[in-house]
């Protein structure tokens, strides 16, 4: 019998509607089914990890309650299983704000499964690491270490619904991880069924970015149309026991699901395509077939499967400095030149108001931005542009916070010592973590599931309020 | 979609002309990785794509980035190719100062690279 996935957001900051319709075609069909939340980047789960250094019962999804409350109770009465790695840097958390909405639903409560192992960060040092091969910059040293967490497989997804959770909290794993696990646990599929693992895994990976596949992210007027934007449709994956797969979306909503839309998201973020690593397979797509087979149909076939890696992919953060941006715009007549001079003056200041190992960059938005070098190539040989409406960005980073704010303080000065005619000045700084990806062996790795204990949770919680107020 | 089919049928392509006129394409980052998935839009120009996208002039177009190397997956059953990108994030999401530190945009700079396409 068909197994349906649906996604519900594919990336943190995803539309927190989107699952609505999704959830609803899902109990419309009435087949068994799965939710899929993938909100996990290395951007997020490095930022997840400096909120929770600030405030330690934070770190997992933000947008965790708005994503969940509007399709939890429906999951919940029609068994459709909710897997999400919107955990991040704190699953505890996760699990605490699942557990006080289920509690809220019409069920009253719902069985929630906790992922266990990514996070090695105390065992780091003891570890056998190797640097990932596309990185090679300089790490600091281990005194800025913040965290360090492994993609994890399937498995212990798998392990969770098996111990009957109905909504399962993991931080790092494999986002197509997350919708292979209810496929292995429903069709039985075993680990070394390479092809069928394989078959799962693309599944995940076709729908693990929420509506890129399926209108999403895809649009170009005038070569690439797409109905229907607004409204969205998240995509819903098809899958066989034997693995064949057909990727689809709801009725009724915008979007589409074509050749196309899927052949970009089939290749997006794979390096080799006959060695597509992921922790459960080595996903091989040399004799890959897309091929509409109805509106908004599209069947996806002869993915082949290798043996798993011998090592796991892990991404560690480290303590990053300071990051500052500073913006001013010109427009109108002579706008262009008057941005450069800008450009100039700033590059000028800071050669003596600045340290010499601050870096910076400045970028002229409508002129040459995103596409140029941190030297700013592009920006000297772009032809000018018709355009009369030029914003000037300048970007730095350092250890110290104090560098940061003088650097772009200096573009604020352009208000009253730079060019005629700028205006609309802003100015942000943040702190920055940057990151580093290693492969830690297999077997170094100890994965499990647990179901979240919501009665000694709550007894925890009860004792360290008495605690924080001096009783005991 | 309807409008380059319509493209292709009425006046038949010749000459040279942007990528994107050819082909659609999407971005990907991993680390200092990017990788540039590109489709021809119809299968004839599959070859054209093939002679004509190669690792050398890729390495070329974002030589300014950096980009250390190049290598490319040709993909026949989807008309189409994967081209790897190494070095070319400026740091990559957690470390450029670029405002796309993801390098999301970059897929417009492969489709802004000129081609020519054969009378047919």
């Amino acid at each position: 019998m068909t197994f349906l996935l649906g996604s519900g957001a594919g990336f943190s900051g995803d539309r927190t509607d989107a699952a609505i319709p999704v959830v609803a075609e899902l109990i419309r069909r009435g087949q068994p089914a799965a939710l899929l939340f993938e909100t996990l980047g290395e951007r997020t789960l490095a930022a997840a990890h400096r909120t929770m250094r600030d405030d330690p019962a934070a770190g997992y999804e933000p947008l965790l309650e708005e994503l969940l409350s509007p399709v939890l109770d429906d999951c919940l009465r029609h068994g459709i299983a909710i897997l999400g790695n919107f955990g991040a840097a704190n699953p505890d958390g996760a699990c605490r704000v699942v557990a006080e909405l289920a509690a809220r639903s019409q069920r009253g409560g719902a069985s929630i499964g906790r992922i266990h192992g990514d996070d090695i960060r105390a065992r780091l040092g003891e570890l056998d690491l190797q640097r990932w091969e596309a990185e090679n910059r300089e790490l600091p040293g281990e005194e800025a270490l913040i965290s360090a967490n492994v993609y994890l497989g399937a498995a212990p997804l798998v392990e969770a619904l098996e111990l009957g959770a109905e909504v399962v909290v993991s931080g790092r794993v494999a986002d197509p991880a997350l919708f292979l696990a209810p496929l292995v646990h429903h069709f039985g599929w075993a680990w070394n069924d390479w092809d069928r693992l394989a078959a799962g895994m693309m599944a995940g990976h076709l729908g693990e970015c929420g509506a890129q596949v399926s209108g999403g992210y895809f649009a170009d007027p005038g070569c690439k149309e797409v109905p229907g934007l607004a409204r969205v449709g998240y995509p819903i994956i098809e899958v066989e026991e034997d693995g064949s797969l057909v990727v689809t979306k709801p009725a009724g909503t915008g979007g589409m699901v074509t050749e196309r839309t899927v052949k970009e998201q089939l290749l997006y973020e794979v390096h080799d395509p006959a060695n597509y690593l992921t922790p459960d397979v080595v996903v091989d797509l040399s004799a890959v077939r897309v091929e509409e087979i109805g509106r908004d149909r599209v069947a996806v076939s002869g993915i082949r499967g290798k043996p798993a890696p011998q090592r796991l992919k892990t991404t560690v953060c480290y303590e990053g400095g300071w990051q500052g941006e500073a913006e001013i715009s010109y427009a109108g007549p002579n706008a262009l030149a008057r941005a450069q001079l800008a450009a100039e003056i700033l590059r000028e200041r800071l050669t003596f108001r600045a340290p010499p190992e601050l870096r910076s960059r400045l970028d002229i938005v409508g002129h040459a931005s995103v596409f140029d070098s941190d030297a700013g190539d592009l920006q000297s040989t772009a032809p000018s542009s018709a355009g009369s409406d030029y914003r000037l960005r300048l970007a730095v980073e350092h250890a110290e916070r104090r560098w940061v704010e003088r650097a772009t303080q200096e573009l604020l000065a352009l208000y009253c010592a730079g060019p005629a005619g700028g205006g609309g000045v802003r100015r942000q700084f943040q702190r920055r973590v940057c990151t580093a990806s290693y492969l830690v062996k297999r077997s170094d790795v100890e994965t499990f599931a647990t179901l979240f204990d919501t009665t000694l949770f709550e007894t925890k919680m009860a004792n360290e309020r008495r605690v924080a107020h001096g009783t005991r | 979609m309807a409008h380059v089919e319509a493209n292709l049928g009425a006046s038949p392509l010749e000459g040279s002309m942007p990528l994107h006129r050819l082909a659609h394409a999407r971005a990907g980052d991993k680390g200092d990785r990017l990788n540039l998935a590109l489709f021809a839009y119809d299968p004839r120009h599959y070859e054209t794509l093939v002679e004509q996208v190669t690792e050398e002039r890729v390495l070329t177009l974002f030589a300014h980035r950096g980009a250390s190397g190049v290598r490319r997956y040709l993909m026949p059953s989807l008309s189409g190719m994967n081209l790897v990108i190494d070095d070319v994030l400026q740091g990559g999401v957690n470390g450029a100062l670029n405002l796309d530190g993801h390098g999301k945009t970059l897929s417009y700079l492969l489709l802004g690279m000129s081609v020519t396409l054969k009378g047919e």
